[in-house]
């Protein structure tokens, strides 16, 4: 996917410290693609309850291949388990878990975050790109808390984490925390607040590849 | 007596006229009517517009019926996926239209469709480029969009167990938007994989009520549109 593997944290690292900061009990839907690697890194001890938008609670591993069933599937359209106490529903009661604010996490992909949260995740406004939106419009206004998953910067190098978007959004104001893999940023009122750089990451070169102003906790 | 269930594919859709807005259940592969479909494609009804939260895989099902040029429009929040190839070309060339709905928003159309209610509000798709055009409105301080609810002419719609009354219940994540198509159509077609006698179904677990239902058609071993991808089948068949 174009993360950099020579500096700061790898995908699967990414992926291990946005799991460490989901506490026991939540209720968790992961977008398409690298947020579905956060479940493997849940914190022994932990209850998480993984919500798939096209009907079930209680997301399991993926299955062996002879154990494949193409009725159990998630919202990418991969095979998965149903864990033990795991239920079924259909599409209207899935979304009111989304939209109606049961939900209490979200991880996103990104194209870009603004300073103000805002994300753009959907569309890249391609003349000719086949618009498909899916349920990120619904996850992004609905769901508690909005997590982005996301390298820090463009494989060629552009800053993902930008003053405004320029491509069309998902939804305004939307964004809480943002983890790269070079730091995990949150998103306030007052601005975006750096809480954790990776190895080998300062701040200088942190906000040289970042296209909005960052700002450290006093 | 009451016995909504039909002999054949075909008899079940025979009803279907030109210009009928058609909602088809399925989240990908799961949960597609195949025969259904291709029943609806041998009898040929045009110039359809289609809910369905894809627009088919391949050369098969949906996908098969958006390439015999029988469907106007496709009102879907997803339109293209790995397998999707006919709708695709069909969109570039301008040969057919389509209405974007964010998946939660089109779930809920179709329910509130089924339950009288002409439009509701939501936050979805608020300051984003599908609230265009759109009424806005502030609740507590906060924007809503106006969207209205979706009926339709007919659902085809593909569930496991079903009684000659209408009742069923699906499997797994194929369930999706059956429930709430079988709300939101006039006239709800419906394949399943077995039919029971009543008194089978426990009351406490039936999923949709035979209320919603109007035709019932036993498919006993559905095909597999991964399957069919995989040997690269088309329908009508080769």
């Amino acid at each position: 996917m174009g993360i950099n593997e020579n500096k700061g944290w790898n995908r699967d690292q990414i992926a291990a410290r946005i799991a460490a900061d989901i506490p026991d009990g939540a209720y968790v839907n992961l977008g398409i693609g690298l947020p579905e690697l956060v479940a493997n890194y849940i914190p022994q001890g932990r209850e998480v309850i993984f919500h798939t938008e096209n009907g079930l609670l209680g997301v399991g591993p993926s299955p062996v291949k002879e154990e494949e069933d193409d009725e159990l599937i998630n919202a990418g359209k991969k095979p998965v388990t149903a864990i033990p106490g795991a239920c079924f529903f259909h599409h209207a009661d899935s979304f009111t878990m989304v939209r109606g604010g049961h939900i209490d996490i979200c991880v996103l992909g990104a194209f870009q975050v603004s300073r103000e949260g805002d994300l753009a995740n959907w569309s890249t406004g391609e003349p000719d790109a086949i618009p498909a939106v899916g349920g990120a419009m619904d996850l992004v206004q609905g769901v508690k808390t909005i997590i982005v998953f996301t390298q820090h910067t463009t494989r060629s190098g552009e800053p993902k984490i930008v003053e405004s978007c320029n491509y069309p959004l998902t939804g305004k104001g939307v964004v809480s925390h943002i983890y790269t893999d070079y730091a995990v940023i949150d998103v306030k009122n007052e601005g975006l607040f750096v809480r954790e750089m990776a190895p080998g990451i300062d701040f200088e070169f942190l906000k040289s590849c970042t296209g909005a102003e960052l700002k450290l906790y006093e | 007596m009451i016995n909504k269930i039909v002999g054949t594919a075909k008899e079940a859709v025979a009803e279907i006229f030109d210009g009928s807005t058609v909602m088809i259940s399925g989240f990908g592969e799961a949960g597609s009517p195949i025969e259904l479909i291709h029943a609806l494609i041998d009898h040929g009804a045009r110039n359809l517009t289609i809910v369905s939260n894809n627009t088919g895989n391949g050369h098969i099902g949906l996908a098969a019926l958006i390439e015999n040029k029988q469907v106007r429009k496709m009102i879907c929040s997803f339109p293209r996926t790995a397998n999707s190839v006919v709708f695709p070309e069909l969109y570039r060339r301008g040969e057919i239209e389509l209405e974007l709905v964010p998946q939660g928003t089109l779930a809920e159309r179709i329910r509130v469709g089924g339950a009288g209610i002409p439009a509701f509000y939501t936050p979805t798709s608020v300051n984003t480029p599908l609230a265009e055009g759109k009424e806005t409105r502030i609740f507590n301080g906060n924007p809503y969009v106006m969207e209205y609810g979706l009926k339709a002419d007919f659902a085809l719609v593909k569930c496991k167990i079903a009684d000659r009354y209408g009742n069923l219940l699906y499997n797994k994540t194929a369930r999706n938007f059956g429930p709430v198509m079988c709300m939101g159509a006039r006239r709800s077609i419906v394949q399943a994989s077995r039919v029971v006698e009543l008194g089978m179904l426990d009351p406490e677990t039936v999923v949709t009520p035979g209320i919603f239902v109007d035709k019932v058609v036993e498919i006993s071993n559905p095909l597999s549109e991964n399957q069919l991808i995989k040997e690269n089948r088309r329908y009508p068949w080769a």
